[in-house]
């Protein structure tokens, strides 16, 4: 069994770290580094050993309803690929950006903080361990967010932090309903205790873990925080945020406990189409008028969860196939954006649109890679950002939901407007800019250029033959909903 | 019935206080008191009338106790909210020496 592992690497890693560390960064580089691919590749392996099976690993030896235990399935392993992934990349990137910043090795123990958490958060199968692991990875997010120690930083962790301890509280009391009503924590028997009782229950659970996710998430009435601690934090951690936090904390445990725990209740997944909506066009049109980039990308990371949640809440298999290729490519173009924003922020000391010009002389690596990720997003074939787009508005037609699906052509129109933006002002303005402060690194460069390649590569996961060995297992475990109980239970 | 009705209204007050109020050491007592009253509720679902502690006894299996997992439940929830407490106080000392006023009505850099 592998997945223990996926949580004490990275967790022995963050304490190695602080104990062997002085004032330079080395040792924390190499063992943060070494964790990291260590865990990409054990995140690889158990990816493509699982397929259609579940396996589950009982801590300590007790039986499964007396312990917490831990369940990988192909959902759980395709989450675990997407966070270390961009982790390694991020990691990469970091190396010589972080070095701006007084004390770096203190960047390296919360960053593997963080992988623990969401690690953590992924692999468990119980439910107030879940709520433990969040609290972990939350808890890194907010020191990494206030690193660079300016008033703004500052200013938006406490924001985040507020608002991240609100939506715990609901979560934690969520969780204390379903035990006083069930009387376990175990995730698959609270769904079997749940089948036996009064609907009425579920309905109140939701409502609470709903807000509580939601927060988590930054879906459209809840993103307050959002745009604020996002473009505050160092581009890596921005990377990270957008890229996979609000993915696993927020759509995996909506995933897990709207589809797998409570069996997808038809009035959930409309309230998820209709948040979805919002979050689309709002979002969007909010993200037109930004100036910051980084501002800009946020807003664009509420827009994109938007059609990730309108993928799932129409439900059909099809969908949910744009859902869970969406959450992949989302992860992938979002990093490497906030890359581009980094390195451009590095190198001119500005992220303000109207005072960067034309960068292609300057930063041809940048300029290059953040057009692939721009048309990506913005949803333009060959990149992968249009086959999930199309899946999603197709599923959409196909289940009589036009207006939903005219929403989504709608919010996809406009994610190209703004990355037009993006890119007429940003990189190739008119001022042609020749002098940078500082040169943008190999290892920001290749993390830029691995993506950039990702964001191509990845669209051959659609291709019929791929897709049964990567994409389908996990569609069916979210389709299959309570047929979780079984995979876990009855083995 | 009375007890859960006091305990929600607890957490109303904390949630009220969370979202209204303009100091930002108000701010940090009031998500406290939204954990208390959430830990608070926790508890009371294990509370059985009359029930002993959760220790086994002599001759046979103590069938009149306290349901324990809660308590220790409440007891990670505890160090938890300790933890984001010390975040959300050093952040706020931090913001103080920026901006030099706790009122967050000030706080606002961050905008659009």
């Amino acid at each position: 069994m592998i997945l223990p592992f996926l949580i004490i690497i990275p967790l022995l890693a963050a304490f190695l770290i602080t104990l062997i560390s002085g004032e330079k960064d080395n040792w924390a580089i190499v063992l943060s580094v070494l964790a990291e691919m260590s865990l990409l590749t054990l995140a690889l392996f158990s990816f493509f050993t699982t397929g259609y099976d579940t396996f589950v690993y009982e801590m300590s030896g007790w039986k499964i309803p007396l312990t917490i235990c831990l369940v990988q399935d192909a959902l759980s392993g395709f989450m675990l690929v997407i966070v270390n992934l961009i982790a390694l990349t991020s990691l990469m990137f970091s190396i010589s950006y972080i070095r701006q910043y007084s004390s770096p090795w203190k960047y390296y123990a919360l960053f593997m903080l963080l992988i623990t958490g969401m690690n953590g958060v992924i692999a468990t199968g119980d439910i107030f361990n879940l709520f433990v692991f969040m609290e972990i990875a939350l808890f890194a997010a907010y020191a990494l967010v206030a690193f660079g120690a300016k008033a703004e930083e500052y200013e938006a962790a406490f924001k985040y932090a507020v608002m991240g301890s609100i939506s715990s509280t609901l979560i934690l009391l969520g969780i204390g309903i379903l035990y006083a009503s069930t009387s376990t924590l175990t995730m698959a028997h609270i769904a079997a205790e749940l089948q036996t009782k009064d609907p009425q229950v579920t309905y109140w659970v939701a409502a609470v873990f709903l807000v509580g996710f939601g927060l988590k998430s930054a879906v459209m009435p809840f993103h307050a925080w959002l745009p604020d601690a996002h473009s505050s934090a160092p581009a890596p951690i921005s990377s990270m945020l957008s890229g996979v936090l609000i993915k696993a904390l927020g759509i995996y445990a909506i995933i897990r406990i709207f589809f797998n725990i409570f069996g997808a209740p038809p009035v959930f997944l409309m309230i998820f189409m209709v948040l979805g909506s919002i979050s689309i066009i709002v979002a969007s049109y909010l993200a037109l008028g930004q100036w910051d980039l980084k501002r800009l990308l946020a807003y664009s990371s509420i827009s994109q969860i938007g059609f990730i949640l309108l993928g799932l809440g129409i439900g059909t298999k099809l969908a949910i196939l744009g859902a869970v290729f969406h959450i992949l490519n989302h992860a992938i173009f979002k990093s490497l954006l906030f890359y581009n924003a980094g390195s451009v922020e590095m190198a001119l000391g500005t992220r303000d649109l109207r005072k960067m010009g034309n960068l292609r002389g300057a930063l041809p690596v940048t300029t290059s890679t953040s057009m692939i990720a721009s048309l990506s997003v913005a949803g333009l074939p060959p990149f992968n950002g249009f086959f999930s787009k199309l899946i999603i508005i197709i599923a959409a037609v196909q289940s009589q939901h036009i207006i939903y699906a005219i929403i989504a052509v709608i919010g996809s129109l406009l994610t190209l407007a703004y990355f037009m933006k993006v890119q007429r002002y940003g990189f190739h303005g008119e001022t042609v800019i020749n002098e940078i402060k500082k040169p943008v690194s190999l290892g920001m460069k290749s993390a830029m250029i691995i993506l950039a390649v990702l964001c191509v590569v990845v669209s051959i996961l659609i291709i019929p033959g791929i897709r049964e060995i990567t994409l389908d297992p996990v569609v069916s475990v979210i389709i299959s909903k309570t047929g979780y109980i079984q995979a876990v239970i009855g083995r | 019935m009375i007890v859960y009705i006091l305990c929600f209204t607890l957490f109303l007050v904390g949630i009220y206080g969370a979202l209204t109020k303009r100091d930002l050491i108000k701010i940090i007592l009031s998500l406290g008191i939204m954990g208390y009253a959430v830990n608070l509720m926790i508890i009371l679902f294990a509370y059985k009338e009359g029930g002993s502690f959760a220790i086994l006894v002599k001759d046979g299996i103590n069938s009149n106790m306290v349901d324990p997992l809660p308590q220790a439940l409440i007891l990670t929830s505890i160090v938890i909210e300790l933890g984001i407490t010390a975040m959300l106080v050093a952040l706020s000392i931090r913001l103080f020496q920026k901006y030099k006023t706790f009122d967050i009505t000030k706080i606002r850099r961050l905008s659009g």
